[in-house]
Order: C-alpha cells, then sequence, then structure tokens
C-alpha cells in the first residue's frame, strides 16, 4: 500500500484547482448584504501637527455612510497597537501607537481619517473631500542624523530618537584583534524594501450588535494573532470574535501583525452596524505596509594571515520609522544573533541602535534580520579574502563550524550541519575551478566575471518558549494542532499556522497520512479561521512545518496509541504486544491477523471499548520546540559586469540549501525559488526612496519601485544536502526564507568579486547600473585609468 | 450619466448600465461576479488583471467597462471547458507554477495569448511574452516550465485546434 | 485607486470626436489606448472632465507604404506595428521599437498617435520621428516633428485637435535602437538610434531632456568621416539631462555616448 510513503514525494498541491480556476476565494472576493467600502485618509505630511480635520464636504458627498475620526475610534478603540520586545527588553522608548492619528501625524500615510460609503467609488471620491489642515514640523528621514545631539524628534516631546541601544557580545573582542593580522573595515547599507505580496492587504468586518459577535476576514499570515489584539483593543472577548484568513495573496512577514486598518474596520462596523470592507491600493500598500529591512552596519574584522577568522565588531542602526514595528525588534536582534554565521570566531561583538523617523515602520520581511545577518558575514569573509588574496572558498572552509551541536560565539546551539559538505557541491555543480580559470582568461579580455559564494545558516522554528516568552511578552511561540478521525476514517487536522502560498493543505496532509496509516485523500487541513482551528501562532520564520508540522505529527502520535490500545482490545491482545505499521495493528508475530486504522476508528466511537475508555479518537497538541532548527546552504552567483554601463548578468546561480528532511521536494524547491529571487530582487533593483526633506515616498508606486520580472530572474539551479535536525522527531528545519536570506551576498559578491580588478572592495544595494558605473569611474580616476585592472 | 455596455463573457451575454469610469477589472469582479481577475497594482505594472479581449491579452485594469461594448471577454474561469483544465492550467497545477495563486490567472491569460502567437515559444520568448505580469512568490523559474510544458501539451493535441481556439476566445 | 467621475463619449468619425472636442473644451482628453491615461487617472494625477473615445473610429489604423513615405494611422496598436511586414520591409526599426514598448498586453492597447500625442520623454518612437523627420499629421494640419515635441507632455495640439497619422520616411538601410532599461518592460532609462539614410546617419536619443533629442554632432561627425566611438563623443553635447530615481544626469550623458556607439556599431 502507498499509504506510508506520502512524507518526501512530490505530491501535486491540492490548494492549485480552485486558484488556477479563479474560485480562490481573497478577501476582495466577498461580498455581505448592507456591506459598505471603507477609504482611509492618510496624512499627506511626513510630520505634522493635525490643526483641524473638516468633514463638512465629506459628510453630504453621494453615497457616504458616515465619516469617523480619532475622536470617534477612542469610544470603542483603547490602548495601541502591541510592541513585542523581540529580545529587546531594555527598550529606552516605545512610542504608543493608536490606530488612527489625531493631533500629531508621524509618518507620510499615516491615517486620520475614515470615510464609509455605499460603493468604493463613492468611498473613494468622499475621501478626497476630507479636509486636514497641518502646521509642519521637521521630518525627520536621515536615520544617522536623527541620532546626532540636538536632532529634532520623530515625536514632538520625545527625549531624542533612540528606541534601543543594546550590546550582544560574545568572546574578549579586545584580545581577538590583538591576535589578528590583518583588519578590515566596511559600511554595509541594508536598504529599505517593500515586501510586495501580490495581494495588498484587505479587510473585511461584520459587527453584528445581537449577540456581540464580530466576524473579521483579513488578508493575514496570523489570524489568532489578530483574533488577540482585537479582542485587547475593542474590548471584546475572543468568544465573540472569529477572525479568517482566507485565501491570502502572500504575505512575505508583511502580514504577520496586526495593523490599523483591521482595528478601524471592525471598530467602524461597530460604530456604524454595517459590514465594513478595506481594500488596500497598491500604492496605499507602499505607504501603509510593513516595510522590510532598513539598516547601517559599520562592520571591523580581524584575521590571520592564513584566514583564520577571529573578530567581528558590529554596530548596527536601523531605521524604525515613527513607531517600533510589532515585531521591529526582531530584525535587530535576528541580525544580531546570527551576525557570526556559520564561522568559528574569537570574538563577536554587536551594538544595535534602533532609531526612530518620520516613516513607516519596518517589520519582519522574508528573513527579518536573518538575510542582514547573513549578508553582513559573508561580506565580512570576502573581505578577509580579498585583502589576503586568498580564495573565498578556501577562507570559508577553514572557518566552518565543524562538531554539532555547535554553541556560535553569541551563545546560539546550531542543532546540526555539514556546511563543507554543502559548499563542495556548490562548487561541483557551478564548476568552480574552470569558472576561475575562465574568469581570469576573461580578464585579460576586458571582461569583468564574478563569482559570489554564500554560505549561510539561518534560525527557523520559532520557537522555543523558553528563549522567546521573556522576549515577546510572554507570548510562547508554541503551534497547536487537534486531529480528529472520523467514524469512517477521514480525518480534520486543525492547525493554528496559515497557509498564503506554502500549501499546507498538501504537506501537512502528507505527514498526518503517514503518521496515521491512512490514505492522504481521507485528510483534510484546516487552517485560517479561529472558529475551527486552535489557538496557534501563524505563519512566519519559517516555522510552520518545525513546530506546526511536528505538532500535527504529535497528535497523530496520540490518536495511534489509543487507536492501538482499541485495535489491541479488538484482537484480545495485550497493548505492548500489537505492531502498527502501514495503517495496520496486528499481533506481533502474527501479521495475518490485523485491524485497519479505518476499522478501528469505526470501533473508536462504537460499543466495547477497553474498560474506562471513552469514544473518540481525536488529540491535541501545543508543540513546544526544545530548540530553534538551523537550516543552512550554499549559494553561488555568477554574474558578468558590463563596465562600460554598470550593468550586472546574472549567468548562473546554483543553490544548495540543506533544510533537514523533507516533506515535498516540489514545494521546497519553489520556496527557494521564490525567495532567491526576492533577494536578488534586493541586491539589484529594490529601493524604498523617501524624499529627504518631506519624507514623502519617491518610490511611491509600482512604475517606480521595481521588483524583478520573469526577465530579470534566471534559470536557478538547486540541489540539496539532507543534514535531520536532531530537535524534532520529523529531522525537518524550515525553508521559508532560506532562498531570500542566501541570495543578497551570493549576488553582491559575485559583483565585488567581477569588479575587484579595480579595487573595488564592496557595493551597497540595490547594485544598480548607475551605481556601478559611478565606482567604476572613481575607481579608474585612482588606479591610473584603469590600466590597473586590465592587467 | 451611465452608459449602457454589453459584453460576451465566456460566451455568456451581459447587458448592464455603468458609469464611464468604471474599470473593466471592477465591472468583472463587482458586476459580473467573477473574482478570478485580480488587482495587484495601480500603474499597470503588475498583470494580475489581465484576460482576453476578442483574443488579446489586455490589463483589464487599464480599460474602462464602456470600451467593452461589444466585446467577447475571456477571463481565468473561462478557461476549464466541460469540467477539462486547460492545458495551461493543468501545467501550472503539475510544475508548481503558482504559490499563493494571486498573480496566476493573469499569468495564465497572459501566456493563453502568448501562446496562441506562438504555439512553440523558446524560454527568451516565453520570458519576453511574460514580461508584463509580476509573480513575488515563484521566481518564476516554474512558470516558465509552466509554459513549456503547456505548449508541448497543446502542441500534441494539435488534431484539436478549433478547441484551443474557442478556449483563448476566438470562437 | 479609483478614477474621478468623468463624462464619456465615443466618436464614430474625426469630425465628430473633433466636435466632442470643442464642446468639452480644455478639461477633455482623448482616450485611444489609454496606457498612459488610465493609471494617471487613477492615480487621480489627472482628471479630465471628459474623455473622447476614438478607438471606434475606422480607418485611423492603417500601415501604407507611398513612394518614399511610410504612413501610419494614429490607432495603430503597437502589436500591429510589431508585426506588420510592410514596417518591417520599409521601416524596421520602427517594428523593433515597437516590439519593445512595455509587455504585450501594453502594445495591444497602445497607439503610435497616442504616444506621440503624449509626447513623454521617456517615448521612443518620438525619437524615431524626429531623428528621421517624420510629419505628424492632424486633422487641422501636418506638423514637422521637430516642431511637434516642443516640451515634456507639450506640443502644439489645439485642444481640438487630433493626431491622424505619422508619416515616416521609407528607411531600409542599416538600423538599430537600443533602449537601455534596468527591466524588460520598463521605459527607456536613455534609448539610442541610429539609422542609415540616404547615405548619412541618423542619430536619435530617448529621456535625455523634455523631447527626444536628434544627436545632429554625432551625425555630422560620422559624415565627416569620424569613427563610431569618437562620433559618439558627441552624443552628449548639448544634453541636460535631468536626474531621476534610475538615473544621475551625468550617467545618462555617459549612457548617451555609450549607447550611441554602440547602436552605430550594431547597426544592421
Amino acid at each position: 500500500m502507498a499509504v506510508t510513503t506520502m512524507v518526501g514525494a512530490k505530491i501535486h498541491r491540492r490548494e492549485d484547482p480552485k486558484l488556477i480556476t479563479g474560485h480562490g476565494s481573497y478577501v476582495d472576493d466577498m461580498q455581505l448584504t448592507g456591506m459598505v467600502h471603507m477609504a482611509v485618509v492618510r496624512s499627506a505630511q511626513a510630520h505634522a501637527k493635525i490643526v483641524s480635520v473638516d468633514l463638512t464636504a465629506a459628510s453630504k458627498a453621494p453615497g457616504v455612510v458616515a465619516v469617523y475620526t480619532a475622536r470617534d475610534f477612542k469610544k470603542v478603540i483603547s490602548g495601541g497597537l502591541p510592541v513585542t520586545e523581540s529580545l529587546i527588553a531594555d527598550k529606552k522608548q516605545t512610542p504608543n501607537q493608536f490606530p488612527i492619528a489625531e493631533s500629531e501625524a508621524v509618518y507620510f500615510g499615516e491615517p486620520i481619517a475614515v470615510v464609509l460609503a455605499e460603493s468604493r467609488y463613492q468611498a473613494a471620491d468622499c475621501a478626497e473631500l476630507v479636509q486636514v489642515e497641518y502646521e509642519s514640523l521637521p521630518v525627520l528621514v536621515d536615520f544617522e542624523k536623527a541620532l546626532e545631539k540636538g536632532s529634532p524628534t520623530a515625536h514632538t516631546g520625545a527625549p531624542d530618537n533612540v528606541a534601543w541601544d543594546v550590546n550582544f557580545n560574545g568572546g574578549d573582542l579586545e584580545a581577538a584583534f590583538k591576535e589578528s593580522e590583518v583588519t578590515v573595515k566596511e559600511r554595509i547599507i541594508q536598504q529599505r524594501v517593500f515586501p510586495i505580496s501580490m495581494e495588498p492587504r484587505a479587510v473585511l468586518a461584520n459587527y453584528v450588535p445581537f449577540g456581540n459577535q464580530l466576524t473579521v476576514w483579513t488578508s493575514s499570515q496570523v489570524p489568532h494573532f489578530i483574533r488577540l489584539f482585537l479582542c485587547i483593543g475593542l474590548g471584546m472577548p475572543e468568544s465573540q470574535i472569529r477572525v479568517v484568513a482566507p485565501d491570502v495573496g502572500g504575505g512575505f512577514g508583511s502580514k504577520l501583525r496586526p495593523y490599523p486598518e483591521e482595528y478601524l474596520a471592525a471598530a467602524a462596523s461597530k460604530l456604524s452596524g454595517r459590514p465594513v470592507k478595506w481594500i488596500e491600493g497598491r500604492t496605499e500598500n507602499l505607504q501603509a505596509t510593513s516595510h522590510g529591512r532598513g539598516h547601517i552596519f559599520d562592520i571591523e574584522v580581524g584575521a590571520k594571515r592564513d584566514g583564520t577568522l577571529l573578530a567581528l565588531k558590529i554596530t548596527m542602526l536601523s531605521d524604525l520609522g515613527a513607531y517600533i514595528g510589532v515585531f521591529g525588534a526582531l530584525q535587530s536582534s535576528l541580525a544580531m544573533l546570527l551576525s557570526p554565521g556559520c564561522y568559528k570566531w574569537k570574538a563577536v561583538h554587536g551594538r544595535a541602535i534602533g532609531v526612530l523617523t518620520n516613516k513607516m515602520s519596518t517589520d519582519p520581511y522574508r528573513g527579518a534580520g536573518r538575510p542582514e545577518a547573513a549578508h553582513l558575514v559573508e561580506r565580512a569573509v570576502d573581505l578577509v579574502a580579498q585583502e589576503l588574496k586568498l580564495d573565498p572558498a578556501d577562507v570559508r572552509a577553514k572557518n566552518f563550524a565543524e562538531d554539532f551541536p555547535f554553541t556560535s560565539i553569541l551563545g546560539m546551539v546550531y542543532d546540526s550541519g555539514e556546511y563543507q559538505k554543502s559548499l563542495d557541491k556548490a562548487k561541483e555543480i557551478v564548476g568552480y575551478k574552470a569558472l576561475r580559470q575562465k574568469q581570469a582568461d576573461l580578464r585579460k579580455q576586458g571582461k569583468y566575471l564574478g563569482i559570489g559564494l554564500s554560505t549561510y545558516v539561518e534560525i527557523c522554528g520559532v520557537g522555543p518558549s523558553a528563549a522567546t516568552a521573556h522576549v515577546s511578552g510572554s507570548l510562547a511561540l508554541v503551534e497547536s494542532s487537534v486531529v480528529r478521525v472520523h467514524p469512517t476514517g477521514s480525518v480534520t487536522v486543525a492547525v493554528g499556522t496559515h497557509s498564503h502560498g506554502q500549501g499546507h493543505a498538501t504537506t501537512f496532509a502528507q505527514i498526518a497520512a503517514d503518521a496515521l496509516g491512512l490514505p492522504y485523500a481521507n485528510i483534510e487541513i484546516r487552517e485560517g479561521d479561529t472558529g475551527d482551528t486552535p489557538f496557534g501562532y501563524g505563519s512566519y520564520g519559517s516555522r510552520s512545518l518545525p513546530v506546526g508540522g511536528v505538532s500535527i505529527n504529535r497528535s497523530c502520535q496520540k490518536v495511534v496509541d489509543k487507536a492501538k490500545k482499541i485495535a489491541a482490545h479488538m484482537l484480545e491482545a495485550a497493548d505492548e504486544d500489537v505492531v502498527f505499521d502501514q495503517g495496520q495493528f496486528y499481533v506481533k508475530g502474527s501479521p495475518d491477523k490485523r485491524k485497519a486504522m479505518g476499522e478501528v476508528a469505526f470501533a473508536a466511537y462504537g460499543p466495547g471499548l477497553p474498560e474506562g475508555m471513552e469514544q473518540g479518537l481525536e488529540a491535541v497538541t501545543y508543540f513546544d520546540p526544545p530548540n530553534f532548527t538551523w537550516p543552512f546552504g550554499a549559494h553561488i552567483c555568477v554574474v558578468e559586469v558590463d563596465p562600460e554601463t554598470g550593468e550586472v548578468d546574472i549567468q548562473k546561480y546554483v543553490a544548495v540549501d540543506d533544510c533537514g528532511n523533507i516533506i515535498n521536494p516540489m514545494i521546497v524547491d519553489g520556496q527557494i525559488h521564490g525567495g532567491v529571487a526576492q533577494g536578488i530582487g534586493q541586491a539589484l533593483f529594490e529601493e524604498a526612496v523617501h524624499d529627504p526633506e518631506t519624507g514623502a515616498l519617491r518610490t511611491g508606486t509600482l512604475l517606480d519601485y521595481s521588483i524583478p520580472g520573469i526577465g530579470e530572474i534566471p534559470n536557478l539551479q538547486l540541489d540539496r544536502t539532507i543534514t535531520p535536525s536532531p530537535t524534532n522527531e520529523l529531522g525537518v528545519k524550515g525553508v521559508g526564507e532560506a532562498g531570500t536570506i542566501a541570495a543578497s551576498a551570493a549576488v553582491i559578491n559575485a559583483i565585488v568579486d567581477a569588479l575587484s580588478p579595480f579595487g573595488i572592495k564592496h557595493v551597497d544595494m540595490p547594485a544598480s547600473p548607475d551605481r556601478l558605473w559611478k565606482q567604476i569611474k572613481q575607481a579608474r580616476e585612482h588606479s591610473n585609468g584603469g590600466k590597473e585592472a586590465r592587467k | 450619466m451611465k452608459h449602457k455596455v454589453a459584453t460576451t463573457v465566456n460566451g455568456h451575454k451581459h447587458e448592464h448600465e455603468v458609469e464611464p469610469r468604471l474599470l473593466l477589472v471592477h465591472y468583472l469582479r463587482d458586476v459580473v461576479g467573477l473574482t478570478g481577475t485580480h488587482i495587484g497594482c495601480d500603474t499597470s505594472q503588475c498583470g494580475s488583471c489581465t484576460i482576453l479581449v476578442d483574443g488579446k491579452a489586455v490589463k483589464s485594469c487599464t480599460m474602462f467597462a464602456v470600451q467593452a461594448e461589444g466585446r467577447q471577454l475571456t477571463t481565468i474561469e473561462g478557461m476549464a471547458k466541460d469540467g477539462e483544465l486547460h492545458p495551461l492550467q493543468q501545467a501550472f497545477w503539475d510544475e508548481h507554477g503558482l504559490q499563493c495563486g494571486y498573480c496566476t490567472p493573469g499569468f495564465i491569460m497572459a501566456a493563453a495569448y502568448l501562446l496562441d502567437q506562438n504555439p512553440n515559444p523558446t524560454e527568451d520568448e516565453i520570458r519576453k511574452g511574460l514580461e508584463g505580469n509580476l509573480c513575488r512568490c515563484t521566481g518564476y523559474v516554474n512558470i516558465v516550465k509552466s509554459v513549456q510544458s503547456a505548449a508541448k501539451a497543446m502542441d500534441g493535441a494539435k488534431a484539436k485546434t478549433s478547441e484551443r481556439s474557442a478556449a483563448v476566445g476566438r470562437s | 485607486m479609483i478614477p474621478a467621475a468623468f463624462e464619456y463619449a465615443r466618436a464614430s468619425s474625426v469630425e465628430e470626436a473633433a466636435k466632442l472636442l470643442n464642446k468639452y473644451g480644455e478639461d477633455a482628453k482623448v482616450l485611444a489606448g489609454g496606457h498612459s491615461l488610465i493609471p494617471l487617472m487613477r492615480l487621480r494625477l489627472a482628471q479630465p472632465k471628459a474623455l473622447v473615445d476614438i478607438n471606434g473610429i475606422k480607418g485611423l489604423d492603417h500601415i501604407k507604404a507611398e513612394g518614399s513615405k511610410l504612413h501610419i494611422g494614429a490607432l495603430t496598436r503597437h502589436v500591429t506595428i510589431q508585426n506588420s511586414a510592410v514596417v518591417k520591409d520599409k521601416l524596421p526599426i520602427l517594428a523593433e521599437v515597437a516590439g519593445e514598448i512595455g509587455d504585450n498586453q501594453v502594445r495591444n492597447m497602445g497607439t503610435i498617435g497616442g504616444v506621440v500625442a503624449h509626447a513623454d520623454a521617456a517615448g521612443d518612437y518620438p525619437t524615431i520621428a524626429l531623428m528621421l523627420d517624420a510629419e505628424i499629421v492632424t486633422n487641422q494640419r501636418t506638423i514637422a516633428a521637430k516642431d511637434f515635441f516642443k516640451d515634456l507632455f507639450t506640443t502644439p495640439l489645439a485642444a481640438d485637435e487630433i493626431v491622424i497619422e505619422v508619416v515616416f520616411p521609407v528607411a531600409n538601410g542599416p538600423h538599430k535602437y537600443i533602449k537601455f532599461r534596468r527591466r524588460l518592460f520598463d521605459w527607456a532609462i536613455v534609448g539610442a538610434a541610429a539609422q542609415k539614410m540616404n547615405g548619412g546617419w541618423r542619430i536619435g536619443l530617448t529621456n535625455v531632456g523634455p523631447t527626444p533629442v536628434r544627436a545632429t554632432a554625432v551625425e555630422e561627425a560620422l559624415h565627416k568621416g569620424a569613427k563610431p566611438e569618437e562620433a559618439a563623443q558627441h552624443a552628449s553635447d548639448g544634453l541636460n539631462p535631468s536626474g531621476d530615481l534610475r538615473a544621475s544626469p551625468e550617467y545618462k550623458k555617459h549612457l548617451a555616448r555609450v549607447l550611441t556607439k554602440r547602436a552605430i556599431e550594431q547597426a544592421k
């Protein structure tokens, strides 16, 4: 029987038929009787006192149902948006964010008023009629300047703009630098970017006064979080709020927090007595959905002449925006904690300073701190290799952590790894040795080929409550599951995660089918609806499989344990003599006499169970992992840079990833593809640009903000190694962000490698033709008209 | 002032009175009730709203409903026939050409037009043909594969050419 | 996002369109392909009071070669120009330029008349029109391309004046248009066109100023026998491009030189 071979198989996704035929159910696809449309009037200034909000004209607009400002919302919303500590417990200041501004707007696009109208067209017209009178205040765009003494503040009356200033230290830095024979310094910019899920955000809220019931459909990665925080903000118990995240068109971290509009739509429904729909436009999405990255790293690296890495000193400034993102501090803490990468160091000291500015908040974006860490440490290794004229592959080989579990210099315990193996495999696939020769030959012809390595390690499986609870505001980031085997052997698995492209309905069913020994087709996965799933923490941080998937597996094991007792009773054998194998229970030594799981399921609801046993066949698990999981891999990017125009042509991209055991290889590859594309996007194309004076977005639409299209992402060559995680019984690690974490460093290292004959040591992102041309030109001017380069 | 607009959508006739400013995509979604066509931007970049108008791929967010007067429109809902998936739909499924699925209808419609114009495209031609559609999940790798696979399947089914033309709205 | 309300009228003839434009006055816009106008309307950066839809006017989508001239009707879609055997034969550079505009969906809707009348600095046809001394024929007169592109988004068209056709000279010698951009479907950061014609070269540049530019200094240098590399150094003579997010003025000038050199060298 094929029932036990689901894990590891390429199973086509069961979520696809509806999506490829246009029958998906995204929030904007839903209509409710009596529904009104909400439009948000947003601040047209990045920092201003709100002198007055004139609603006269708007209130008379055709189709208008209501116009609300902060004053109205204060009647139904209390407190502000949550902010987790995220490993930064000693914050200096955390400005409270009420979902809508009342007297001071602190970022461009902050909500100031809300209009409700009968149609979305009327709502848009009505919003234009709201007159806001502003009194401009100083705008903070440059976050380095915002740290200067005497700088104006992002919030009136704040002492300064420092949100946090913390150290992450491991080892004796002074001694490690003393031992170093070379040191290199560099400034590495992580530009602000937009996450850009193809579906912008969307909310539909329906408050029914009779019975005090609120249902909110929202395009979110975390329906249970949203319910929890709405319940606090609106003063309603969970039992009266149902939050549904239906089909969600991508998230990439930008939908893992509650947003003002979720509060506002829910409150507006309560105030107006009508179902309220809000659909974010793309332009709005760029203003009002969290941004990613946004840091400056100053690093200093010490090493021995033979390439042994010794010391790493990091100062990290983070541009937080006006309000600390709900998980905004996570980026800083993960960037710091992962900065040693997969290497042995004598000392790593980091200082992270969070800076408030007049911009939208930064919050997790695919990788959330790990891309930053990988980028800085992979650049650091290449800087050392370049300085010492060593092959960057050799420098990596010399410094890889080898014995697992490995405790990094910052005290993180890496569960398992084989870093050299994945690098060797990637080198073999790309033809590393031959490429180096080709590079040398091409240089003689004035052609600039570059080979960039990125050997990353990352952290998944968020997270063990022992490590996360004290920094997440007492949230134990466990994951829940309920497995219910029905009498005829069909199964409902309800889980607290959420799938927005990851294919959980398929992979989770694969796990349950194997664990229960029932046909895959019998298994139904439920997630995204707080009404029929247990409280769970949602999907982000590549956690769904290593926490949620393992939780499902455990619930299945509990079900099997009970079923075994029933089977033993049916087979008139002792529990311990019964074997469960491929969906069949039989007495040890006599496999002919057997009971299938389906039969046992039916019996579980009938009479004649073992004494004292209740009917039913179901189990609940809240899985609290003992450790994080640590995926890793080696990516190699090959580029050619046109020295005349600065254009970068990616000629080859090889990715060898290790995410532990694999449930569905097709889905794993898909995650890597998409992740790498986003990393390439950041490396070459993307940057959220604010006007330095006004703080308005200069990249305000997808016309100005370039995400890569189908012509810009090369074919990616993937392979893998498999090093199971010892942290969980499935041996899985997680793969949702790996591609993004690895890719930007691979691309930038390749570009720097290509341009190293000019003496170029570092290139910032996005590596646009304009930027590279300028750098090449300057380098040529410095190094004798480029003659150096052509040697 | 409202204008009368009569269209044929996936073979069915529709007649409505609409405001001139009503975008074709909103007409399809909110008036006709076909929500498979999505909106991903304000500026005609993303292609999520791609449909066929008289057999030609068009971004339905950059056309007013009144402009569709008398036209034959094909949306994603019109691609499967008699319970059978269009080869492109099948290929996107087989090759894992979608993840969140939001951009997928637009890609399938743009690809349908591409294959109608060029039944055996090279990889470069596929990329050039789909440059008007953005995807943030797949890195496009499997989208290219899906279109290649569909082209092969449709080539194999060349005997049924007339059926294919019908499926891309050129009946 | 959602456009502001407007009145809509379909014209079935050029005369009717002119009449409608006259009726609505300055606040009316012509709706052709709509791919510049509708996004601006959705962002409410354009809020015309009325749109006169000329898509139903018959006989404005012709492609005709007559003697040494190629007539292209204003409503001819980019895709039609791209695939036209006549254009490929008589003015192949124009077919190539058409094939590089936007993407398939844009090319199915966008029209040559719309691009010319919009007079965006990043438009590609205007460069070809200018460098080849094309003529823009309206319902009122014929305007030489050099007199047509006056400034950014600015043409001599009167409120009730409609572009009927663009008339190019036939030129099927060596040619090349290089559209430098980040992504396949982007506008040109800078574009450079080279066309061998009547024994000499015509050189045009896109997006290096408020209007398309004819690089006469390069043409003259080539005429005097300069090598492409030397001649192309003059491509930035007199240019004063504005910078934007994609390119600084200095880089645009540099690109003008490099791309001009490459266009001449690669012309075939």
